[in-house]
């Protein structure tokens, strides 16, 4: 705040200087004010050509009977809302959402549960650490089509490594676990992998968020004689929420959006198992070419996105102002 | 990077000091999904050969196939279509309806002698706007070892491939395997058993496609065919029939390379089964149809001659050969019936195969996501047959 406010100043003396005192005080805040919205501009530019046209052009799709004849001549008869109605009245949208809030919320709390213990652990000092915390990076590294498709054999009911191993410790069931091709089973399945994705990405952040913590508040705990849990609860918790916010917020942004991994693991199937908002999304577009519903759909995504956003912002001003009085 | 752009500023200016034309030849740009081997060489070149015959350049872009048409609409809305567009003959009516597409007869490209069901494949409102120089089909492909160890012959009735397929179904294999996916080529392995049997795309919840999707369901749960094959692709299914997972299979002409080079593999390829002796076997038509998007009037017309050359005799058959296609010249494919026995069935299936977009046109991507939504509703056991396809067929209306 403190930059923003010193910028223009510096500009208005700098302008006395060459004006003179004919510069009265309301044309000075008239220049303070252009001054502020310059800086504002790159920004504002960026931000309309890169979000705002994007997303502007998708809910006009939204409300246009959009065919691949629209993409070349750029005609589109707008239809109100029918294509909201149709992507409500599908039998399907239910099933989505349900699907949707599933997969986000077990992905997350997998994917955050996993990368916070094995950041505790490698908090710790041992030989090695640096390399295998490394390594574990790796399905980050690794393109997601193709980790996506090791995947899919992987779960593969007859011939799949997992069931194999599964049968060898004698926990699976007669015939194996029916990985990708049971209905009941399928959206769990791409779960799984999403979780696996989204360890790495969880570890890296709460990691450094650790590493942020003053050890000397560990000692004066050890000190007092403070348990491993209560050391948790007291210091390592409180202190690492903003590092925690971030990982919710752009966890969540990054999971309610995928569509890669399904796609290549179950293809949203079988029967629309598998199915997401996101997936569904796509495979209206370009799959059966219905482009305003899969705009529509698309911007039923951007409005949980949006809502889910707000959430926490309110949120995030809150745990600020509580943390500026304490 | 400044040595790069000195170095081609060079070379354009020596061009046009030396070359009678001033622009140099015409560089037309050909864009496939042909990225494996042996199609991506074998049409790389012919388009080469034709491209010289024809006085211009091509360049040869292979998108993977999963990316053709997005980058092909794509390329649509900001006009820079390529100069030659190969495109899978389903999604021909998706493009040509934009009017982004050349008709090939004023093109003067010449159509005679093409089986009029390949012709009927690549138009769009009684005009052709693409043409295949290779098409194919699916058929039966069976373990000759296995089939002849338990004493049969290639089924040839609904009845029999049933029976069939429990008699070859041991602990370590399956009888049967097919694509059940539903990413298009599970539909298209359907068809067969849903147009054999009178199944009409418009009617999806017809008794004919009920019966149908109760042959195929049924052989799911009687553990004649894995319960894994609604997330199997063709390539999927060919990889189980070589591995001796699958002892018959539904597949098609273009893993015929594959399988020969699997060692101690010894298959055959035989009609698929029809619903009673005696009826004809209705197939979808496959393949690739090549078109000319609007371009310049140079561009286009070279870009026609260059898919008229694709088109001769001689080059279908060099196609056919190398990577298993039939040639859509009857003449072409019957010379290829007579030289490839293995292909020989494939050229009978063909002359009557049928287009999936002749009746429905547009549609027929909706529908055969619907189609596919209930044949994995039906063999995961999530619901039956006949309740599956009443909500396909409502979701295919409403589409």
């Amino acid at each position: 705040m403190t930059q923003v406010s010193t910028i223009p100043g510096a500009r208005a003396a700098g302008s006395m200087r060459a004006g003179g005192p004919a510069g009265g005080p309301r044309r000075r805040r008239r220049q303070e004010r252009l001054a502020q919205w310059l800086f504002l501009a790159p920004a504002l530019l960026y931000l309309l050509a890169f979000f705002g046209y994007p997303i502007a052009r998708n809910v006009v799709m939204g409300f246009q009977d959009y065919s691949t004849a629209s993409l070349y001549t750029g005609q589109a008869p707008f239809t109100g809302w029918s294509n909201y109605q149709a992507v409500f009245t599908s039998g399907l949208f239910t099933k989505l959402v349900l699907n949707t809030a599933l997969f986000t919320v077990a992905s997350m709390l997998g994917q955050f549960v996993i990368g916070m213990a094995l950041a505790l652990f490698f908090n710790r000092r041992f030989p090695l650490n640096g390399v295998i915390r490394a390594l574990l990076l790796l399905p980050w590294l690794l393109p997601m089509v193709a980790s996506a498709t090791v995947w899919r054999w992987m779960l593969g009911q007859d011939t799949g490594i997992v069931n194999r191993i599964l049968e060898g410790l004698h926990l699976a069931p007669a015939g194996g676990v029916p990985w990708l091709s049971s209905v009941s089973v399928a959206l769990v399945s791409v779960t799984l992998v999403n979780i696996w994705v989204g360890i790495p990405f969880n570890l890296a952040i709460l990691y450094s968020g650790l590493k942020e913590i003053p050890p000397e508040l560990y000692e004066a705990a050890a000190l007092d004689g403070v348990g491993p849990w209560s050391r948790f609860r007291y210091i390592t918790w409180p202190l690492l929420r903003p590092v925690v916010t971030v990982v919710v917020v752009l966890g969540f942004i990054y999971t309610v959006k995928v569509i890669d991994i399904i796609l290549v693991v179950t293809g949203g199937g079988p029967a629309d198992a598998s199915q997401t908002l996101a997936v569904q999304s796509y495979q209206l577009s370009f799959k059966t070419f219905l482009f305003g519903q899969g705009a529509a759909m698309g911007n039923v995504l951007i409005l949980v996105s949006l809502l889910f956003a707000l959430v926490y912002l309110r949120f995030n001003r809150r745990a600020i102002l509580t943390e500026g009085e304490s | 990077m400044a040595a790069g752009v000195a170095l081609t500023a060079g070379a354009c200016s020596s061009g046009a000091a030396t070359g009678s034309a001033p622009a140099g030849p015409l560089t037309l740009t050909a864009t496939d999904y042909y990225t494996s081997e042996p199609m991506h060489s074998a049409v790389g070149s012919i388009l080469t050969s034709c491209a010289a015959s024809t006085g211009v350049k091509v360049t040869h872009v292979s998108v993977a196939n999963p990316q053709l048409m997005p980058k092909a609409l794509q390329q649509l809305s900001s006009h820079t279509l390529p100069d030659l567009l190969m495109l899978d003959n389903p999604s021909l009516q998706q493009i040509a309806q934009t009017g982004a597409l050349v008709p090939l007869d004023t093109a003067g490209v010449d159509l005679s002698g093409v089986y009029p069901s390949i012709l009927s494949a690549g138009s769009y409102q009684g005009k052709v706007y693409g043409l295949a120089p290779g098409v194919n089909s699916i058929a039966l492909f069976y373990n000759k070892d296995m089939l002849s160890a338990a004493g049969i012959k290639p089924p040839t009735t609904w009845a029999e491939l049933t029976a069939d397929a429990a008699k070859l179904t041991t602990p370590k294999r399956y009888g049967f395997a097919m694509s059940a996916d539903n990413d298009g080529e599970g539909a298209w392995q359907y068809l067969p058993f849903f147009w054999s049997n009178g199944g009409d795309l418009q009617h999806l919840d017809a008794a004919p496609s009920v019966q149908s999707l109760q042959l195929v369901s049924g052989l799911v749960k009687s553990g004649s065919m894995s319960k894994s094959v609604v997330t199997w692709a063709q390539s999927d299914v060919n990889d189980q029939f070589i591995a001796g997972k699958a002892a018959m299979m539904i597949n098609g002409p273009w893993q015929f390379p594959t399988l020969d080079a699997a060692k101690g593999l010894h298959y055959g390829v035989a009609p698929i089964p029809v619903p009673t002796a005696g009826a004809a076997v209705k197939v979808p038509l496959g393949g690739e149809v090549w078109t000319v998007p609007v371009t310049s009037s140079a561009k286009e017309k070279a870009a026609a001659k260059v898919l008229a050359c694709m088109n001769t005799g001689a080059n279908q058959v060099a196609l056919a050969k190398a990577a298993g296609y039939v040639p859509s010249l009857q003449s072409a494919a019957a010379q290829v019936a007579k030289d490839t026995p293995a292909l020989a069935p494939f050229v009978t299936e063909v002359s009557t195969a049928l287009s999936r977009t002749a009746v429905v046109g547009t549609k027929y991507p909706a529908i055969a996501t619907a189609l596919e939504t209930a044949m994995q509703s039906a063999l995961t056991g999530a619901a039956s047959p006949q309740a599956a396809l009443t909500t396909a067929q409502s979701a295919a209306t409403k589409g």
